[in-house]
């Protein structure tokens, strides 16, 4: 580990940075999943090399048993200890969500408080780079259904650190997902130790005329049209929800409040979505200061494709996320 | 390894569990048929030898880990007989506040860590329990119970695999009662003996009569020993039947007749009594007090039960995460 500060990181560097401080911080924090120890590459996409040489027993790769080392962060983390287990892809949570549904969210409840779980499942997942089907989707919609479990999505390397630090620090399970196309984008460099507070958006650009909510990956398209409108003189507020369970709708409505509009941008499908509990939140909240119904834009309602010209059909537009903004003020 | 014969004191401690169970089963029966509780409650009347000769092995700082089928296993293990039946009840003093129930038994001062209604999810969580005293250097074992249906499902195959390839301190008890669910044995099972399965995880697989108290408690003895030496997982498939069907109100008509019968006719609680009997580890009066004492346990549970409140609705709200909901 350096210990010059660095003034640029990309995601995968401040995520690998954050494992290595938790642990180095806190003994009882354990890492496992496939292929993750340095034996085996340190990761798919070396998110966790170094850890395995650094902590030994308490870094391990596992078989391709999800259910079998999800449900083991179960039982360790009910032990005491503060597994970070990955799911190397979000597709791979279906084949364990007994354990994530059933038992990691619901333990403390079921026991009357006597057991948690303060694990977190890191997982990583994202359209665009021809991984088809099973291997692309934004399913937080899934597990945001469920209480008892958080679910946060930065999207980027600052806001990454702060949250995964906060997510091994919390005593409730959290999904934590990551957008795999942006790992390798540059952005500043996290301070080490920093936390940024789980429930809580950012406001990301300051604006009068319509309230854009985005996370993860949709932070990234939502910024340059905010950029482009602003030159039109329409000014977006424009908010990182950094957490989507639970809401930090007190951000959301303050802005929604000011501007009267507001647009939710993701990538998962749009039906039955976050942008659609968002949307609903608003409309019970501020109906009647509303200038014009809330819009959503989302991915198809379809499985991921894998050729590329369907890929792009799949997932929302630049212009998509304009018109939708333009339509609020029409 | 050779295993040790329980002594009288061992065998008298068996038969005081295989009492308390017994009693309250009956009397959680009673009780729902006259009326006086209601709940999804899946007995294990039969399968009491298992847990009672397993949990004279075990500090009550290791792990145990069970199913919905699991009544037996969380007072064998310590969980306060008035705790389970408030919690049955319902109410707010039960071990889980009454947002548990029959399903979700939970008491970790004594080791009972998890009850879970979902087949086959005992076994990875048993596996992490048994990781955290493996990272610690402790030298407790974890019990994962289930049933011949679990052995069926891909977490136990999963978890068998993982225990055997990171060597972790853990014994996986598959109480064999013949039924998965309502369908038996050999219609859902691949092959003759669970036990066999162990084999292919490259673990010792024991199968014994889980009605005889020192067939279970040599097994367990032989098991767990080695689970603390660090030599890792055991399969143990223990005989038995459940008298009660898989849940009550499940008359049990797929099950055949005259095998109920005999299995009634071998019932282990009657078969044991008289057994330390012939063998002189007890007299009749001895006997009759430690029943007696069960009996006035569950008197107390009961009546402790039924005068608790339930629970404020304010619950709901608590619990689900560290803080309350909104």
């Amino acid at each position: 580990m350096s210990t010059t500060p660095k003034t640029q990181a990309n995601l995968l560097q401040s995520l690998n940075q954050a494992l290595h401080d938790a642990m180095e911080d806190d003994p009882a924090v354990i890492v496992f999943g496939e292929d993750i120890a340095d034996p085996e590459g340190g990761g798919i996409v070396k998110l966790t090399q170094g850890l395995s040489t650094k902590f030994g027993a308490r870094v391990r790769s596992t078989p391709i048993s999800e259910m079998a080392f999800v449900g083991a962060a179960v039982g360790a983390a009910v032990a005491g200890f503060k597994p970070v287990v990955e799911i190397m892809l979000m597709n791979f949570t279906a084949v364990c969500m007994d354990q994530i549904t059933n038992h990691a969210a619901k333990l403390r409840f079921m026991s009357g408080g006597q057991t948690h779980v303060p694990m977190v499942i890191r997982t990583m997942t994202g359209s665009g780079m021809q991984n088809g089907g099973q291997h692309s989707d934004f399913l937080e919609a899934w597990f945001c259904h469920t209480p008892g479990i958080k679910v946060v999505m930065p999207s980027n390397p600052v806001d990454g650190y702060g949250l995964l630090r906060s997510a091994i620090d919390d005593p409730d399970p959290v999904l934590f997902i990551e957008h795999l196309p942006s790992y390798w984008a540059p952005g500043a460099a996290p301070e080490r130790g920093s936390r940024i507070p789980i429930g809580k958006a950012r406001v990301h650009r300051a604006g009068t005329d319509v309230t854009v909510i985005g996370y993860s990956r949709s932070m990234h398209d939502i910024a340059p049209v905010a950029g482009k409108l602003a030159a039109d003189g329409i000014e977006c507020e424009v908010i990182d929800l950094r957490t989507v369970s639970p809401l930090d709708m007190g951000t959301v409505l303050t802005s929604v409040k000011k501007t009267g509009r507001a647009v939710v941008v993701h990538e998962a499908v749009k039906s039955f979505g976050v942008g659609a509990e968002v949307s609903s939140r608003i409309h019970e909240s501020l109906f009647r200061e509303l200038k014009a119904p809330v819009e959503r834009v989302a991915s198809a309602d379809s499985p991921v494709p894998y050729a590329p010209p369907l890929e792009a059909a799949f997932l929302y537009r630049h212009a998509d996320i304009e018109a939708a903004i333009r339509k609020t003020l029409a | 390894m050779h295993a040790n014969e329980p002594d009288g004191k061992v065998l008298v401690a068996i038969y005081r569990k295989m009492a308390l169970i017994k009693h309250s089963d009956d009397r959680v029966i009673g009780a729902m048929k006259a009326g006086r509780m209601q709940m999804p409650y899946y007995s294990a009347r039969g399968q009491e030898c298992i847990p009672s000769a397993i949990s004279v092995l075990l500090d009550d700082d290791d792990y145990l880990v069970t199913i919905y089928r699991g009544v037996h296993d969380m007072l064998a293990k310590g969980l306060p007989a008035k705790l389970l039946w408030a919690e049955l009840a319902g109410k707010a003093t039960g071990s889980c506040k009454g947002k548990g129930g029959p399903m979700h038994l939970t008491y970790p001062s004594k080791g009972c860590m998890v009850t879970t209604g979902i087949v086959g999810a005992s076994l990875p969580i048993a596996c992490g329990l048994a990781l955290a005293a493996q990272l610690r250097g402790e030298t407790r074992v974890t019990i994962a119970n289930f049933g011949d249906g679990a052995s069926n499902i891909g977490a136990f195959h999963e978890s068998l695999n993982l225990a055997s390839v990171w060597k972790l301190p853990v014994v996986f008890v598959c109480q064999n009662n013949r039924y998965a669910e309502h369908t038996a044995y050999a219609k859902g099972t691949s092959c003759e003996r669970i036990v066999d399965r162990a084999t292919g995880y490259a673990m010792p697989g024991v199968r014994i009569d889980g009605n005889d108290p020192r067939a279970v408690y040599r097994a367990a003895q032989t098991a767990i020993a080695r689970a603390r030496a660090g030599d890792g997982p055991t399969l143990i498939e223990a005989m038995t039947f459940r008298f009660n069907g898989h849940l009550i109100g499940d008359m049990g008509e797929y099950i055949p007749k005259p095998d109920y019968a005999a299995a009634v006719a071998a019932d282990p609680y009657p078969r044991f009594r008289q057994q330390l009997l012939d063998e002189g580890h007890a007299t009749t009066a001895e006997l009759d007090a430690i029943d007696a004492a069960v009996r006035q346990e569950i008197d107390d549970a009961e009546a402790f039960a039924m005068s608790s409140p339930p629970p404020d609705a304010r619950e709901v709200a608590r619990d689900v995460y560290a803080h309350d909901i909104a």
